[in-house]
């Protein structure tokens, strides 16, 4: 068996120039799409990386050859099967996902009114605060101030999130 | 060892089932252990003065690591402290918790655990065996004094406590691994033979040891970390009486004086341990003196003593041999009479509900007997002949005026200066405890003190005589103790010196403490008046923590899904992407292409790809993503891969079915606003730069392989053979790497199950609210959906 895979004409393995950008090209749309607002276009990006991704696990395999089927080639000339079995599984995986992104999109539409991703009103509250919410030195007056500032950043966050609406 | 220290926390964990039944006889049930670890030690006293008894259990011996424990004369004092008195004030608890005290179960069961820890504690032999144990006491110490954490004072005296030894803890551990390693072991004797012969220096052990002594002056309240032990006080009075006074704050104490011997001679041990130890004395004793709470004022007392100690165990020196001994006679004594000073504390409280010394009147005549205790215990502490406090503070003053030179005087005057202070407030305690006060009504006793509250004072104060008395017992302890010190003085305890210099000091300081104590208006009209205050140190501090966890909180997470995505694409691009750079080089000999047919479907791909990202409309994205989906798979066929086209046909097939179902409910644009182009191109570039990045890894790492999988061989052989198969591609998928596919379809299932929920809760809220449409992009929608 040694001395087969030594015969094999495989050579260069490298992945070929035009592969490798149309590889760039699906992760750099992939990627742009992911960084967008809307989560449809994240959940294609998703998909477009899922494309990228499969194609460079086959890629990985070395260069085209005969399909592994016994009988059909002589052995020498078969492409590597394990990558092949292991970009089908990808490909399977890449689907069950996308369907449940597809769903929690379409929930998402339905309970807010709008696909967007927003960014999360705690978050911003907490970079908006001058003084931590729950001092472990606080006396009960800092505590009301605490409160009502509290109330004034939830306020905003609420005026803010109807007119993005 | 191991299984005393073990049974302890076994039966505290066991105690609540005793406590369902009868609240006080835990305490009694739970006092048990600690006697009979106080005899096994006592039985055991000669091995322990001759060399030590040793025990090893291993723990993880790959790492290196073992329980190791050893009992010498340093831990025998210490368990006499720990077990010892840890009985006794076991049994003052059944006299000072109520029958119905809900506060008793837990502190029972708390109680002996902390026992327990402590005990393995003092007798570690080994530095990480000795961390576990540190840093549960810790945790007790939390626990007990935070209680139940329903008073916000208690909270807050907790959470000082343990931020500020678990920080002085955790730097001590980062000290114990740089001696450890530095040592080449953990066991305490080892290292200080190794630190006795020089063998260690540099700098390394200058920070090691730095770090270890952070970690004690934290745990014993040394000067400037000392605020959390007088806060500590809010804890009942027994707990106050045995972790902060007899036993856990001398742990700092301990490790101080176990290291001593092999390192009090490096000028980076013994200046902090002196300074420190002398500035907490003054500190300490001064403070005591403006106290107006009892437990502020012994614990105050216990801060000044604590400084004592630290600088009587820790200075060595040419006559360390005198001040160890001095060190392990104080450290029995302030065991003795700080705890019964508590616990008389405690009686008073409970007899008559105040613990302020300007409203106590009179309970010299109403409480005789606790008074002639409280009195005994006090003199020990002031340092009156013939208690066992007088017998240690005569050997202290005699190492260091023996010793002369600067750092003798130097020392020895501060020591006065701090026993002065001592004195002045032993006497303010007895005063404000007990004397009758002009102006002020006798204070009435409501429930005069049974005995389970009174003998356990009687027993600590009067051990505290016996031993003065019958100082050979010490002495001989504290020799064993000292026995790595140059033998020179030929010094020994003794109630009777002759006249000399230090009598003359401890009456200097008798005398000087009645004066001060006569001055008292104006010393309490001085006090407020201090230019640094810990307390409030700490208080900044700790804001300051928070402020900036506020503010990096308030950066990092800044609640953005694209900056967070962004971010991690920068950190790969520049990480993984550096990498590959500097390390990788550009395989020589790259083809354009390998198969004429994979340029056309390239082509394809790359322009369906380009329009996905400019796509407006939702349907024309889906179309397209279809299109380079298909061409993926045309490749896949190119590659000579059938199997994997045919599911890629399929499954892009199905994803278009889905998206469909879903788009025909969205409107037909993408809602979003289009973001400035600011925020576009940026986007844009990273987007690009990242798929750059993905390409070039590509080409880099697959010319770093030299020749084709070594597997290819074997998978077409057995496929036929052992699968029964002549497609090795399906074979690998349901034989060799069927597990595999197994939990891919789990995956799926759980997918499926994800989905058909998402859908049908839809459907469920359409048909309960029929005002609910999908796609109303408005508020009133959101507040009508969510109600």
């Amino acid at each position: 068996m040694t001395t087969m895979t030594t015969t094999m004409t495989m050579d260069p393995v490298t992945i070929n120039m035009v592969m490798a950008l149309t590889v760039g090209v699906l992760y750099a749309v992939g990627f742009t799409l992911l960084l967008s607002r809307s989560l449809m276009r994240v959940l294609i990006g998703v998909v477009v990386l899922g494309h990228g991704t499969n194609l460079l696990l086959q890629l990985a395999g070395g260069p085209p050859a005969r399909p592994p089927i016994v009988g059909t080639a002589p052995p020498e000339s078969f492409a590597d099967p394990l990558p092949q079995a292991l970009a089908l599984t990808a490909i399977v995986i890449t689907f069950a996902l996308t369907t449940l992104l597809l769903a929690l999109g379409y929930r998402a539409f339905v309970l807010v009114g709008h696909d967007e991703v927003q960014d999360d009103v705690e978050d911003r509250r907490i970079a908006r605060q001058k003084v931590p919410s729950a001092p472990l030195e606080a006396g009960d007056g800092d505590e009301q101030d605490v409160e009502s500032a509290d109330d004034e950043v939830e306020a905003a966050a609420a005026r803010g999130r109807d007119a993005a609406s | 060892m191991l299984a005393l220290v073990v049974a302890h926390l076994a039966v505290a964990a066991l105690l609540p089932l005793v406590s369902a039944r009868h609240r006080r006889a835990a305490f009694g049930v739970a006092a048990v252990l600690p006697t009979a670890t106080l005899l096994w030690a006592l039985a055991n006293t000669a091995p322990a003065l001759h060399g030590g008894l040793t025990t090893t259990t291993a723990w993880a011996p790959t790492l290196g690591l073992t329980l190791s424990f050893r009992l010498d004369a340093l831990a025998l004092a210490m368990v006499v402290l720990v077990s010892g008195i840890g009985a006794v004030i076991l049994v003052y608890c059944i006299g000072y918790f109520g029958a119905e005290s809900p506060e008793a179960p837990r502190n029972a069961a708390l109680l002996l655990a902390f026992a327990g820890a402590m005990l393995g504690l003092v007798l570690a032999d080994d530095l990480l065996t000795l961390y576990v144990f540190w840093e549960l006491t810790s945790i007790a110490s939390f626990l007990l004094v935070g209680q139940s954490g329903e008073q916000r004072e208690e909270r807050r005296a907790a959470v000082q406590a343990l931020l500020v030894t678990v920080f002085g803890g955790l730097a001590m551990l980062l000290g114990f691994v740089l001696l450890g390693e530095a040592a080449g072991t953990y066991v305490i004797p080892e290292i200080l033979a190794a630190g006795q012969a020089g063998r260690l220096h540099g700098g390394v052990l200058t920070a090691a040891l730095l770090l270890i002594l952070l970690g004690a002056f934290t745990k014993s309240a040394q000067l400037p970390f000392h605020p959390w032990l007088p806060a500590a006080m809010v804890a009942p009075t027994p707990v106050s009486a045995y972790l902060h006074a007899a036993s856990m704050v001398k742990a700092g104490v301990y490790l101080v004086a176990r290291l001593a011997p092999g390192f009090s001679d490096l000028p980076v041990w013994w200046v902090p341990v002196v300074v420190v130890g002398l500035a907490t004395m003054v500190v300490g004793g001064w403070r005591a003196l403006s106290a107006t709470d009892l437990k502020q004022l012994l614990a105050f007392g216990t801060v000044s003593q604590l400084g004592f100690l630290m600088v009587l165990l820790g200075s060595g020196g040419p006559l360390g041999e005198i001040s160890a001994l001095a060190g392990v006679a104080l450290l029995l004594a302030h065991g003795l009479f700080k705890a019964p000073l508590f616990m008389t504390v405690g009686a008073i409280d409970h007899a008559t509900g105040s613990r302020d010394l300007r409203k106590l009147s009179g309970l010299r005549t109403a409480m005789p007997g606790t008074a002639a205790a409280a009195a005994l215990a006090a003199a020990s502490m002031a340092g009156l002949p013939p208690l066992l406090g007088f017998v240690g503070k005569e050997a202290a003053f005699a190492g260091f005026l023996d010793e002369g030179g600067l750092r003798g005087w130097i020392v020895a005057l501060g020591l006065v200066l701090g026993s002065t202070l001592t004195a002045a407030y032993s006497a303010r305690f007895l005063w404000g405890a007990f004397a009758r006060k002009p102006g002020v009504e006798p204070t009435p006793v409501h429930h005069r003190p049974g005995a389970l509250l009174t003998v356990p004072i009687w027993i600590c104060s009067v051990a505290g005589l016996v031993l003065g008395i019958a100082y050979p017992v010490v002495d001989v302890l504290g020799a064993s103790y000292a026995a790595p010190y140059p033998h020179v003085s030929g010094y020994h305890l003794a109630l009777w010196h002759g006249l000399g210099l230090p009598l003359l000091f401890t009456a200097v300081a008798l005398g000087g403490g009645l004066v001060l104590h006569a001055q008292r208006d104006r010393i309490t009209a001085l006090a407020p008046r201090s230019p640094l205050d810990a307390q409030r140190g700490y208080e900044l501090t700790i804001a300051a923590i928070a402020r900036v966890a506020l503010g990096v909180t308030g950066r990092l997470q800044v609640g953005s899904l694209p900056a967070y995505l962004a971010t991690i694409l920068v950190a790969f691009v520049l990480l993984p992407g550096a990498a590959t750079v500097l390390g990788g080089g550009w395989p020589a000999g790259q083809p354009l292409y390998h198969s004429v047919m994979q340029v056309p479907l390239a082509i394809v791909v790359v322009i369906a790809a380009l329009a996905v990202a400019r796509a407006k409309r939702r349907f024309t994205a889906v179309l397209l993503v279809g299109v380079i989906g298909y061409g993926v798979g045309g490749q896949f066929i190119v590659d000579g891969a059938p199997d994997l086209a045919l599911a890629q046909f399929l499954v892009e097939t199905l994803s278009l079915v889905a998206f469909v179902f879903v788009l025909r409910r969205l409107p037909a644009d993408f809602t979003e606003e289009r973001p400035p182009r600011r925020v576009r191109v940026p986007k844009a570039v990273l987007g690009t730069v990242g798929g750059a990045a993905v390409a070039a890894f590509a080409v880099v790492l697959s010319g770093a392989r030299t020749e084709p999988s070594s597997t290819i061989g074997e998978f077409v052989r057995l496929a036929p053979a052992e699968a029964g198969a002549n497609n090795v591609v399906s074979a690998i998928i349901v034989d060799f790497r069927a597990l595999d596919t197994l939990v891919e379809i789990g995956v799926l299932f759980i997918a499926a199950a994800g989905v058909a929920s998402l859908v049908l809760a839809t459907r469920y809220d359409r048909r309960g609210r029929r005002r609910v449409e999908s796609g109303q992009s408005s508020p009133e929608h959101e507040e009508d959906v969510l109600g």
